[in-house]
């Protein structure tokens, strides 16, 4: 996608990419470990090794595509709409005018907190809008969810 | 008008008769229980217990309904329509005459006997509720639409009843035929032959069979029922206000959709319909749901424009609300005959300054209007097979959960500039909304020699479309979205 290549895109800070790997590091050695203990006293100790080097592969893997996915996702705020790009296998990319917003949603997990990470979204009265901006520092957060808020105010245009 | 004055501070209660409009909701069940009575009477030679029950029961829900008509009082103040009501969780609700997408009118059989209606009124926004006013005296529910409709448009309120134009009616026997060509009854026909012819070959399965599937049965016979009753006597008229719908059978439905709220049009063309070129017209209006309490979105309440008509009364009613002709439509680049090859040769997708227009499916074809004031978002998706191929798809969402209008399977250049010059026609579009058919009328007319110019079937049926202008046919045809010229 060439969509305006030519612009400046932010991207979701690299806090992101630390909780993604972290996540991917936990999961690989719990599935790891269940798949190779359990082949391991069930089978032979032989194909208990195998079956968690495998877990171990799939781990690699999939950090390589999430590695592609998280830098995947960018936005771009624009004087009328928001832009949000995002996704590897199935690329997507939104235009959601600020008039158009019905309220935004800052939102933090457990696991974000960690990080000390937040999720921006914004509603707006089609559920399929989409636009989501993952893994921004508080501050940044915060500070996109008050000029939306301000922006969206001052553009409203209801249904 | 209005029999009972309001008192001193202007609120008023609803119709002396709607505790006893309100059993005609019990009636299914009181039958149900008084035939039982009598089965069970019958074989011991005197009434049972039931009776008393079912006795009961209507008592309870006149008893029920009269406490509920006397603590219930309404007002229209000004720009709001205020709703009190409930006896021991008060419930008070405030009705922005400004939020308001749609009134209905609803008669159950009861309430027609009696010459009382329900108004129901729709606003739009998650989290709200809407309005219903259970019963009103008919000509005081008709007076208070006008009144509600008329702050929208600014009309004088007692003008509102007589500019009405016909725009389209379905005759009892096409909308019989589309129902019995429709999948429900198809699956009902289905299963009655399949029974019958078991139970020619062996009757104790047969009977063991239509013990197990009688409830399947039985929903599958009311959904068709409901299809036919619902949409009996359909007509839908133009009326200053808005497009005014009239339906029913045994209740009978009066629906008003005001011009500026109308989210997307959607014209359906099912399989079976396709050999005698029916079509089904669809309006998509924004409402409110309890449901909904995420705010994933709005609710959409979908209403039938043309339960069955043919594609030149369809593009009539279309051409009237949107008032728009066909934009120019184009077909997807030819390396998307590869990503879809059924339905190739139906996809299409188009648009002017102010809609966009797509079809889509081949088995559900499906046409959809989308006013771009009312867009909300500006999506485009590109799965793996779509980026081998170049392609991308651009959707225009509006409120609810599903409805857009979606050039499927552009080349990728294409959707970047979609992307763009859509995001930008939107926004003009809202700082500049489009007037309503109401303001530009004296075209309207459904007489042949005054049908407006536009896209129709073709009636030589060389090609799909043919264009009509000047009370008369041109060369100009359209086949898939691609325009050529052939003479008539």
């Amino acid at each position: 996608m060439t969509f305006m290549e030519d612009q400046v895109w932010s991207h979701p800070s690299p806090g992101l990419w630390s909780m993604r790997k972290a996540q991917i590091a936990a999961l690989t050695v719990a599935f790891a470990l269940i798949v190779g203990l359990s082949f391991g006293a069930g089978v032979s100790s032989l194909a208990g090794a195998l079956s968690a080097t495998v877990m171990g592969l799939v781990g690699v893997l999939s950090t390589w595509f999430v590695r592609r996915r998280f830098r995947a996702w960018r936005y771009q705020e624009r004087n009328e709409d928001l832009i949000v790009a995002r996704g590897v296998l199935v690329r997507r990319l939104s235009v959601v005018p600020y008039g158009r917003m019905q309220f935004v949603e800052v939102t933090a997990g457990p696991v974000e907190r960690a990080f000390n990470l937040a999720t921006v979204k914004l509603h707006t009265a089609a559920a399929a809008s989409d636009a989501r901006i993952p893994g921004l520092h508080p501050d940044e957060a915060a500070r996109l969810r008050d000029r939306l808020t301000e922006l969206g105010e001052s553009k409203a245009a209801g249904m | 008008m209005n029999a009972r004055p309001p008192n001193q501070d202007g609120w008023r209660r609803l119709h002396p008769l709607s505790p006893i409009a309100r059993i005609g909701r019990l009636v299914p069940i009181l039958i149900f229980g008084f035939v039982l009575s009598l089965n069970r009477g019958a074989a011991q030679g005197g009434p049972s217990a039931e009776i008393y029950y079912v006795i009961a029961l209507a008592g309870l829900s006149v008893v029920l309904g009269f406490v509920h008509w006397m603590v219930t009082r309404w007002k229209l103040d000004g720009e709001t329509l205020r709703i009190e009501t409930g006896l021991i969780r008060r419930d008070a609700r405030q009705l922005p005459l400004a939020r308001i997408q749609s009134v209905d009118i609803v008669r159950p059989l009861l309430a027609r006997v009696l010459g009382i209606s329900e108004l129901r009124i729709r606003l739009a926004g998650s989290g709200s509720a809407d309005g219903r006013l259970a019963y009103l005296h008919e000509s005081e529910a008709i007076q208070l639409r006008g009144r509600l409709l008329a702050g929208l448009h600014e009309l004088d309120p007692a003008i509102t009843e007589d500019l009405e134009q016909p725009m389209a009616s379905v005759r009892t026997g096409r909308l019989v035929a589309s129902v019995l060509l429709s999948g429900t009854s198809m699956i009902l026909v289905t299963v009655v032959a399949a029974l019958v012819i078991t139970a020619v070959v062996s009757p104790k399965v047969a009977a063991a069979a239509v013990g197990f599937m009688a409830v399947y049965i039985l929903g599958l016979a009311t959904a068709v029922w409901r299809l036919l009753s619902n949409e009996y006597h359909f007509e839908a008229v133009e009326a200053p206000e808005g497009v005014r719908i009239r339906r029913g059978l045994l209740e009978t439905v009066t629906e008003t959709i005001p011009y500026g709220r109308i989210q997307a049009i959607r014209q359906r063309e099912p399989l079976l319909w396709r050999p005698f070129g029916w079509c089904r017209l669809e309006v998509d209006i924004a409402g409110a749901s309890a449901r909904n309490q995420r705010g994933e979105g709005s609710s959409v309440t979908r209403k039938a424009l043309l339960p069955v008509g043919q594609r030149r009364d369809s593009y009539h009613l279309v051409d009237r609300l949107m008032g728009t002709r066909y934009p120019t439509m184009t077909p997807p680049p030819r390396q998307a005959r590869l990503k879809a090859p059924m339905s190739f040769h139906f996809l299409s997708a188009g648009h002017d300054e102010s809609h966009a227009v797509s079809i889509t499916g081949r088995i559900r074809k499906e046409t959809t209007w989308v006013p771009l004031e009312k867009s909300q978002s500006i999506r485009m998706v590109q799965g793996p097979v779509q980026r081998h191929f170049g392609l991308a798809s651009v959707h225009v969402d509006v409120a609810g959960r599903r409805v857009r209008a979606e050039f499927r399977d552009r080349s990728a250049e294409e959707a970047n500039r979609l992307v763009e010059e859509l995001s930008d026609l939107s926004r003009l579009a809202r700082l500049h909304p489009t007037k309503a058919p109401a303001t530009r009328r004296g075209s309207a007319a459904v007489a042949s020699d005054n049908i407006p110019e536009g896209w129709y079937a073709d009636p030589s049926g060389r090609h799909a479309f043919r264009y009509w202008m000047d009370g008369r046919w041109t060369e100009h045809v359209s086949d898939g979205g691609t325009t050529t010229v052939d003479p008539p």
